[in-house]
């Protein structure tokens, strides 16, 4: 059972899992803070989204955000398949700063549009 | 009622008499100003006015000579108060570090002059400014003759005044002397202008000399005689020039730098910014210094400076590799843009109109947008300050890498190590240090005046049981004591002598008694300093004036929410070093993200917080039995930065995984789990998170709201204590 206990101006409850199991009758309201996503509600990409992982601030961040975007608004079948050149610019500057890029998995090697599309897809 | 009547008569009596008395002279009037024996008026006479004795010479010169004695002692005093604030270094005397030296003829001519003067000059060297401002307006065109009243203005009142003063009037005499110097150079110029550029170099070269050590000021200066970019002794890249002008510029290269530059380079992709840092590190994240990389088990651990993260994987405590940042020389030139870092300068004052800075060696940089992220350096304590430096090679004022290396090699040794201050850098590095003696077999002990370990933050008997926890970790605990005196002892130990009479002796010091901001630029260059907080004081979009902005430990800003606050903690100083680079990119955006703190008190004890949380604040606390999965330890890490600050925008509240990492039962569970709401006029306006993880946004909402509510345990059934 819960009790209470005051100790000058602060109060003590303790509480047990059995007087919390009805839901609380407190609402709060939606978030309206809700973090944006990769892609916002307009369908424009938000560079600041923490999920890109510095990727479109770091040094090759106008490369990065040059090939992603091509990739985003490709109406090429299969999708991207029209970015080939975006993505060689990228991987070669990525390949100036092994130390930058290097050791994180995520970085789009072999196949950039595959891993790409997945990440988009995930968000979206 | 009998006696009460003769009362009255007696009193009446004799007024009545008098009545009568006047009445039978003949006098209507009773003269109602004196209340007693209504004697007819007599006016007075010469006879009765007091007759002058004695020598009138003789007892005016005993006045004469009792003011001056007072006079004698009274500036006898005041002008050791100002000795003893100037040595004790108490006293701010707000000089600042002045204007910088360009280039030419007066600032060269000035030195040869100065290193002259005796060193005595740096007492009085603010009285040195009034004259010289008024030399070039005034006495411009007569030139050299005119020094003389210029003197006489300063010395004239240093006559008037008792001997004691003698000294201080000698020592102006010199200081004096460089002023017409000074003046000369610069007169021949056929076309001398009065206003900015050339007024205020004179007055820099006195504060040069009183910043730096002397020896230095000396070396420094023929070296700038003899290059245009002067090689001053931290200056790690003599080679890379500076741009001359940078579209961003970032003064203080710490955490809200790094937030920043990074939410600049989000929104305007080819960005160029420039940050100085003045400690000469590349940012870093400073709360693993005082947390994570004193439980690593790896003895590298201060060279690779390297931490575990809770997800096990490791990362360093910089941000960001050497090669992320783009080179001095390269800045200007890359077409994409970049971030440079210019290492171990300092900014000395901004002229916010022009959009130039100038630091310590003399280069200046113009710019578009500037951010002030200057930080704060940790307080001291005046009774360490004043023990001399025998006492001082064994404290530290624990705040950058450098002093966790050294730190860390004191208690390496198994030294006994005691520190002063129960906040959260004192409480963790107590933990921390406590820790690593386990192995080291050194002895930890720390002394707060509060009653129980982070009293100022939590109530007093979750603080009390802190302290438990802390002893725990094999920390001595001493409360409600101060530091009084130290001294060395013979065996080359700090003997501290508390206000409780008792005495400590220790290896060695750690000060831990809060940060005083850096705003010496707000001296320097005319910026609003806050009275109550400290900080420059910003506006709700932290904006100083047109294209400055201030971030971070030293800002003091307008929370639209919770009113004008300074805060100093890692994840504000993510949040508004973001906000700022947000609206040095144009957003316009108000500070309205709340930031979060956390602490973790040794494995088993971690708590968030958000708001207001301040112990002298009301509180209601709602706890529930705390289980072995509530420890620091299983807060996952979703992301690359390891630092729970960052969790949060990635992890949502319903996708918790949880490590089963086993830990000991704890002493008096009771408050090992909980929510505590700290209430002003009954409205929530801070939160604690006591042992409970990854709910922030929850917490976060309910500061949002600033609502107050009946039944706190309701809302407390947001957090499901009592699941995962």
């Amino acid at each position: 059972m819960s009790y209470c206990k005051q100790e000058g101006k602060d109060r003590v409850i303790f509480v047990t899992a059995v007087d919390h199991e009805t839901p609380a009758k407190v609402l709060l309201p939606e978030d309206d803070e809700e973090p944006v996503g990769l892609i916002q509600p307009d369908g424009e990409i938000n560079w600041e989204c923490p999920c890109l992982g510095g990727m479109a601030t770091g040094p090759c961040g106008v490369e990065f955000r040059e090939a992603f975007t091509c990739f985003h608004y490709s109406s090429a079948e299969p999708k991207g398949s029209d970015c080939l050149e975006a993505f060689r610019q990228m991987t070669e500057c990525m390949s100036q700063y092994p130390n930058v890029y290097g050791n994180k998995e995520d970085v789009p090697n072999d196949d950039p549009e595959m891993e790409l599309a997945e990440e988009v897809t995930k968000k979206e | 009622m009998y006696r009460c009547g003769a009362r009255f008569s007696q009193v009446s009596q004799p007024a009545l008499r008098a009545v009568r008395h006047v009445r039978s002279r003949g006098v209507n009037r009773v003269r109602s100003v004196r209340d007693y024996g209504n004697l007819p008026y007599k006016p007075p006479t010469m006879n009765d006015l007091p007759t002058p004795q004695g020598s009138w010479e003789k007892s005016y010169q005993k006045l004469q000579r009792r003011n001056n004695m007072h006079l004698a002692v009274g500036v006898g005093f005041s002008a050791f108060t100002l000795f003893v604030a100037k040595q004790s270094g108490l006293v701010d005397f707000g000089s600042g570090p002045g204007l910088i030296k360009l280039e030419g003829g007066p600032s060269l001519a000035a030195p040869a002059e100065d290193e002259g003067a005796p060193p005595e000059e740096e007492a009085i060297v603010e009285e040195v400014p009034v004259p010289v401002e008024e030399a070039p307006t005034l006495i411009e065109p007569p030139a050299a003759e005119e020094p003389a009243p210029v003197e006489e203005a300063t010395q004239a009142p240093a006559e008037e005044v008792v001997p004691a003063v003698v000294e201080e009037a000698a020592a102006a005499a010199p200081v004096e002397v460089t002023e017409p110097a000074v003046e000369s150079t610069p007169a021949p110029e056929p076309a001398p202008e009065p206003a900015a550029e050339p007024a205020p170099e004179p007055a820099t070269v006195e504060p040069e000399v009183k910043e730096a050590p002397e020896p230095v000021a000396e070396s420094a200066q023929p070296a700038e005689e003899s290059s245009p970019v002067p090689i001053v002794e931290p200056a790690p890249e003599p080679g890379k020039p500076i741009p001359d002008h940078v579209p961003y510029l970032i003064i203080g290269a710490g955490t809200s730098s790094v937030a920043a530059f990074r939410a600049i380079k989000a929104r305007d992709a080819k960005a160029k910014v420039l940050v100085i840092s003045g400690e000469g590190e590349s940012p870093y994240m400073r709360p693993p210094l005082s947390k994570e990389l004193w439980y690593s088990e790896d003895p590298e651990t201060p060279s690779k400076l390297c931490f575990k993260q809770w997800n096990g994987k490791e990362r360093s405590i910089f941000f960001e590799h050497e090669e992320y940042y783009t080179p001095l020389n390269e800045l200007s030139s890359r077409e994409n843009g970049g971030i440079a870092i210019l290492k171990g300068r300092k900014v000395v004052k901004i002229d916010v109109h022009k959009k130039r800075v100038f630091m310590d060696d003399g280069s200046e940089v113009s710019y578009d947008k500037c951010l002030i992220a200057t930080g704060g350096q940790p307080k001291s304590l005046p009774v360490l300050d004043r023990a001399g430096s025998e006492v001082l090679q064994h404290v530290t004022l624990f705040r950058t890498i450098a002093d966790y290396k050294s730190l860390h090699s004191v208690v390496k040794e198994g030294k006994n190590v005691t520190i002063v201050g129960g906040g959260f850098l004192g409480s963790e590095l107590a933990c921390a240090l406590g820790h690593m003696s386990k192995n080291t077999g050194g002895k930890v002990t720390q002394i707060f005046p509060e009653s129980g370990n982070m009293g100022k933050i939590l109530p007093e008997y979750l603080s009390n049981w802190t302290t438990q926890q802390v002893k725990s970790e094999g920390v001595s605990i001493i409360n409600n004591s101060y530091v009084k005196s130290v001294k060395t002892t013979e065996a080359g130990k700090l003997s501290l002598t508390l206000n409780t009479g008792k005495e400590l002796i220790t290896d060695h010091v750690v000060v831990a008694v809060g940060l005083e901001p850096s705003i010496d630029l707000a001296r320097t260059s005319g910026l609003e300093i806050d009275e109550t907080h400290g900080g420059f004081r910003v506006n709700a979009e932290l904006e100083a004036r047109s294209n400055l902005w201030v971030a971070g430990d030293a800002a003091c800003f307008y929370d639209i929410k919770l009113g004008r606050r300074r805060v100093e903690h890692h994840d504000h100083a993510i949040v508004s070093g973001r906000l700022a680079g947000e609206n040095m990119t144009g957003a316009g955006k108000p500070y309205w993200h709340q930031s979060m703190f956390w602490s973790d008190l040794g494995p088993d004890v971690g708590y968030e917080a958000i708001g207001i949380v301040d112990s002298s604040l009301p509180t209601v606390g709602v706890f529930a039995k705390a289980t072995a999965r509530d420890t620091p330890k299983a807060v996952v890490e979703e992301t690359g930065e390891g630092l729970r600050s960052e969790t949060e925008s990635m992890a949502d509240t319903s996708s918790l995984i949880h490590s089963s990492a086993p830990h000991a039962p704890l002493k008096g569970e009771d408050y090992g789990k909980g929510i505590v709401f700290y209430l002003r006029d009954n409205i929530v306006v801070g939160i604690v998170l006591w042992n409970v993880f990854s709910r922030m946004p929850i917490a976060r909402k309910i500061i949002k709201e600033g609502k107050s509510y009946d039944d706190l345990s309701e809302v407390a059934k947001l957090f499901n204590l009592h699941t995962e």
